[in-house]
């Protein structure tokens, strides 16, 4: 057997915290041959950066290689000496890091930054140095690699980030390309097209991968083989279409069927969550640690012995005492019962605009009356939301969702249009003007918790606070009302006694729901409710948000980029481009063809656990800048399916069908129709 | 970047002229004391009214503003009373005293501090690290009056190397310039050192110095390229505003060792009421205090390019 050419030999991290030494990762082993690709799966503060940093012999400050050994090329890492370290680090092993913006120093050019790694690996300097940085941005096909390589990092777009930090990656050449979610923050359609390099580079360089991330979905586009890790232990490795279809491991089949499937929607298939939270280091249980969470554990076997990683001889290894008992029975979750479509309208939106002023560029920006600058962010809005239903608004970064949340919820003012709610227009209603009763109405989950619950007060108390006010409950009624919220919240009634740093990320978004509802309000505005949490726990968040808003027929409007779920919890959906909408109609509607292109592209850039499919060229390019945008169709720069000049002078007219799926294009709805079958069949 | 210094020249002149406003309306304001200041205080109701009149203080507000402003820019600030001499003549030698002592104390401060902080922020946490920080503290600790004592009792009395006093009565001299700013320095490159020390330590655990660490680049490149610069932002204003405190705020250093600088007479103006000579010691306070904010905002932009970005949009 040939040495791999990276090898983990039972690898364990340890970090020095005030509780003791706290182990992140526990006797990893992995191999990685030349050329092969190999994804590593898991959820926060399961260890798996704490690999790459491992591999890199780079732990900050408190983080120690407490046992193993990392091989390259069959030697061992901790005998090199500091120099040896240095030329491996960046020629023969490169990292791709998260957030691409932080990783690039702000105060240096793009060129400056690609260069030195050639003047230090391979003794290249000046004009030949320049060269070849730009040959290798236009190999992961930045459009102007001279303006690029010109430019300080803050002048290029995120997606442009992340191409410039994997181009420094690949500069010298390296063996062993480490990438460290090197999606996480991008827009789906920019996120889709830099896992494309990926993949397409790793084939063309012969560069091996150990690609990590939590998106199972976008690790089974890239890689040849899947690790999936759980509290710093590796419980299941095997080829990627093995893990993916036939998975032994209780945890992987959980993270697998708590995806919402592409094709699913809430009745036929609602999500099955795993139950629990991921332990803390120091928390872990006896016998196996995911045994707590699980639903085929058995007392006596699972509690008391922790399982050896068996392998099977066909490549695939499973860490797990009743692999052979459990089968391959899927976890599938009951189907509940569909919704008779709305009795009413909860809320009117009618040609509704919102402007932003700026003080223009330069010198002009210094004369007192200056021409402001307008940024349209919604743009005659029109569309209803039918009251106890879920609408949902999808869109990339910059396409104005949140901006109605703004306008709807008073934070902003609307300068153009009408927005009904109970009948009365509050469009230009800013929040200090709203009467107690609008405001208990209409209430909001924001995406991260931490900014809706204030650190220094108990969550029971902080809910009481909100009934006080806006039900003018006695101090005996409010307690009522937290204890009984705490159990639609299915949450201990001990946590309301805790402040939010006590508790868990899905038990602090759990509590900032139960504050939303603690009112009985007719209308929830969800800003990416579960975008910040685990995925594990997503699941078992989305799935209360929807039996709260049931339980209080309470009308939802979903703001999300994250279309699997969109399609999954909402009953009518708006999609949204640079302030207009593109498409509107039922769930349906919107998810099958005859499908807007802007939505076809969204759907095409979707992560999919079945694999690539789709439109053939999906889109490149980033969402337009907001302060110039196109003329005509917002959408023809990106436009995959743009037919002629029409697109770029004329904005499209909308078409509306009977039964009222609505949709701004040129394009002829059943001519849509007819090409789109053709591709999905 | 033209653009950002156009912006930053175009506000500090707007800042000037409201200051000058408020200057005039707090001095000339009230002619009569400005008339009892000038004739003193034994003066006649009349001597006063026609004192007031010579100098056209019956004159319209605008066209007084306007004469003020005149006078203002071309340095024709009015006699000192208690020098006896034109202001602008006492004014002088004054601020180029001060400067001196600045010029001096700053060779020794920048490289002093910004190589301390540097050292003790590279490797926070480290013996050189603690050290480093103990004696910034300690030494920031003692006041400049006790400091003063100490060293003139060390360098004048007991090893006799320095003189005791800095009253240049022979013409400027170098060396009694060094006890004045040893304690100036004393007492300040321990809080420089700390501000670099605090930005260095930051500055080394940002990801961008990961990204170069594990780009495989040598430590020394890493420091002198990636980090240097963009921790020295903070430090560098600190140093800016030290500039205003230098030139008029040192008063208990310069009494001491009877240095005539800037600070001192400032305080002797108010003390004794000599209203033209303090009138133009604000006027420079003011500009200087703009012209060094200027400098630091057009510095901010040299050192990192987002404010560039930042300040046209």
């Amino acid at each position: 057997m040939t040495e791999p050419l990276l090898r983990l030999d039972g690898l364990s991290v340890s970090y020095r915290t005030r509780r003791g030494a706290v182990p992140a990762v526990v006797d990893v082993s992995l191999a990685l041959k030349r050329g092969e690709s190999l994804g590593l799966v898991g959820e926060s503060g399961c260890g798996k950066s704490t690999i790459a940093f491992a591999i890199m012999r780079w732990l900050a400050g408190r983080g120690q290689i407490a046992g193993g050994r990392v091989l390259f090329e069959g030697r061992d890492m901790a005998e090199m000496s500091r120099e040896e370290l240095r030329r491996i680090r960046g020629k023969r092993i490169a990292m791709v890091f998260q957030e691409a913006m932080s990783a690039l120093n702000p105060c240096l050019t793009v060129g400056a930054q690609l260069t030195e790694v050639l003047r230090f690996h391979e003794d290249i300097v000046g004009h030949e140095a320049e060269r070849r940085s730009k040959d290798m941005l236009a190999e992961v096909r930045i459009p102007d690699p001279d303006r690029v390589f010109r430019a300080f990092p803050h002048e290029i777009s995120g997606g442009q980030q992340q191409r410039v930090v994997i181009a420094m990656a690949l500069l010298a050449n390296p063996a062993v390309l480490l990438l460290d979610e090197p999606t996480t923050g991008l827009d789906v359609t920019v996120e889709a097209s830099v896992v494309r390099l990926i993949a397409e580079i790793s084939r063309r360089f012969g560069t091996a991968l150990l690609y990590i991330s939590h998106n199972l979905a976008l690790i089974s586009r890239v890689c040849e083989r899947i690790a999936v890790m759980y509290a710093g232990e590796i419980v299941e490795e095997g080829p990627t279409r093995r893990i993916l279809t036939a998975p032994i491991h209780p945890y992987t089949r959980g993270l697998i069927s708590c995806l919402p499937e592409s094709g699913a929607d809430k009745i036929a298939r609602p999500l099955s969550p795993i139950p629990g939270q991921i332990p803390a280091p120091w928390e872990r249980a006896s016998g196996c640690f995911f045994q707590p969470r699980c639903g085929f554990a058995v007392d006596g076997l699972c509690n008391t012995s922790h399982p050896p990683l068996v392998t099977d001889g066909k490549g695939s290894t499973v860490r797990c005492l009743r692999a052979d008992e459990i089968g391959a029975d899927r976890i599938v979750a009951a189907a509940s019962e569909a919704l008779a479509p709305g009795e009413g309208i909860a809320v009117t939106v009618d040609q509704l605009s919102k402007d932003y002023r700026l003080t223009p560029p330069g010198f002009r920006g210094l004369l007192p009356f200056a021409e402001p600058l307008r940024i349209r962010a919604n743009d005659h809005l029109t569309f209803n939301a039918d009251q106890g239903r879920t609408l949902a608004i999808v869109g990339e970064s910059g396409c104005g969702k949140s901006t109605f949340a703004r306008v709807l919820t008073g934070l902003e003012r609307a300068t153009g249009g009408r927005l009904e709610v109970a009948g009365q227009d509050i469009a230009r209603l800013s929040v200090i003007d709203r009467s107690r009763d609008q405001l208990r109405a209409l209430q909001m989950v924001f995406q991260n918790p931490d900014e809706t619950l204030n650190p220094s007060y108990k969550v029971g108390r902080q809910i009481a606070r909100v009934a006080s006010r806006l039900l003018n409950l006695g101090r005996k009624e409010r307690a009522q009302r937290v204890r009984d919220l705490f159990a639609e919240i299915r949450l201990p009634a001990g946590i309301a006694d805790r402040k939010p740093r006590h508790l868990s990320g899905g038990q602090k978004q759990r509590i900032a729901i139960a504050r939303a509802f603690v009112g009985r309000p007719d209308i929830v505005v969800a800003d990416e409710p579960v975008s910040a949490l685990d995925v594990s726990v997503r699941a078992a968040v989305t799935q209360l948000l929807m039996e709260i808003q049931r339980t209080n027929g309470t009308t939802l409007i979903l703001i999300s980029h994250d279309l699997a779920l969109v399609r999954y919890v909402a009953d009518t959906v708006v999609v949204m481009y640079l302030g207009q909408v593109m498409e509107a109609g039922t769930t349906s509607q919107v998810f099958s063809a005859p499908h807007h292109p802007y939505t076809e592209v969204l759907l095409a850039a979707q992560p999919k656990l079945e694999g690539d499919r789709g439109l053939d060229a999906p889109v490149e390019g980033e969402t337009p800048s907001p302060l110039d945008p196109p003329k005509g169709c917002p959408f023809h720069t990106r436009c995959p399916r743009k037919f002629g000049a029409i697109c770029e002078t004329t904005r499209p007219p909308e078409q509306v069908t009977p039964a009222g799926h609505r949709m701004a294009c040129h394009i002829p709805m059943d001519e849509l129709a007819r090409v789109q079958e053709k591709v999905t069949t | 970047m033209a653009r950002l210094i156009a912006q930053r020249l175009f506000n500090s002149l707007v800042s000037i002229a409201l200051a000058s406003v408020a200057l005039f309306l707090i001095f000339e304001m009230s002619p009569e004391t400005v008339a009892a200041d000038a004739l003193g205080q034994y003066s006649t109701r009349e001597q006063r009214d026609l004192w007031l009149a010579a100098n056209g203080y019956f004159e319209p507000m605008h066209v007084r503003f306007l004469d003020w402003v005149r006078r203002c820019v071309t340095g024709e600030f009015g006699q000192s009373r208690l020098y006896n001499r034109p202001v602008s003549e006492v004014l002088g030698p004054r601020l180029w005293a001060s400067a001196m002592l600045a010029m001096l104390f700053f060779s020794f401060l920048i490289p002093l501090s910004l190589g301390l902080g540097i050292a003790a922020g590279m490797r926070e946490g480290s013996l050189l690290d603690r050290g480093i920080s103990l004696a910034s503290i300690l030494t920031t600790s003692v006041p400049p009056f006790a400091s003063a004592v100490l060293l003139t009792a060390i360098f004048v009395f007991w090893l006799g190397l320095l003189p005791g006093t800095s009253s240049m009565v022979d013409g400027f001299r170098w060396k009694e310039l060094i006890l004045p700013a040893a304690v100036l320095l004393l007492y300040d490159f321990g809080y420089l050192a700390r501000i670099t020390r605090a930005s260095m330590a930051d500055v080394m655990q940002t990801a961008y110095i990961r990204t170069a660490v594990l780009k495989g680049l040598p430590n020394w490149w890493i420091i002198l390229r990636h980090a240097l610069r963009n921790a020295l932002i903070p430090p560098f204003t600190v140093i800016m505003l030290q500039i205003n405190w230098l030139i008029g705020g040192v008063v208990v250093v310069e009494f001491f060792f009877a240095y005539k600088g800037f600070g001192s007479l400032i305080l002797e103006a108010s003390l004794t009421h000599d209203l033209f000579l303090l009138q133009a010691c604000t006027a420079v306070s003011v500009l200087l205090a703009v012209g060094t904010q200027t400098i630091a905002d057009i510095g901010y932009g040299l050192l990192n390019p987002r404010i560039r970005v930042a300040a046209v949009k």
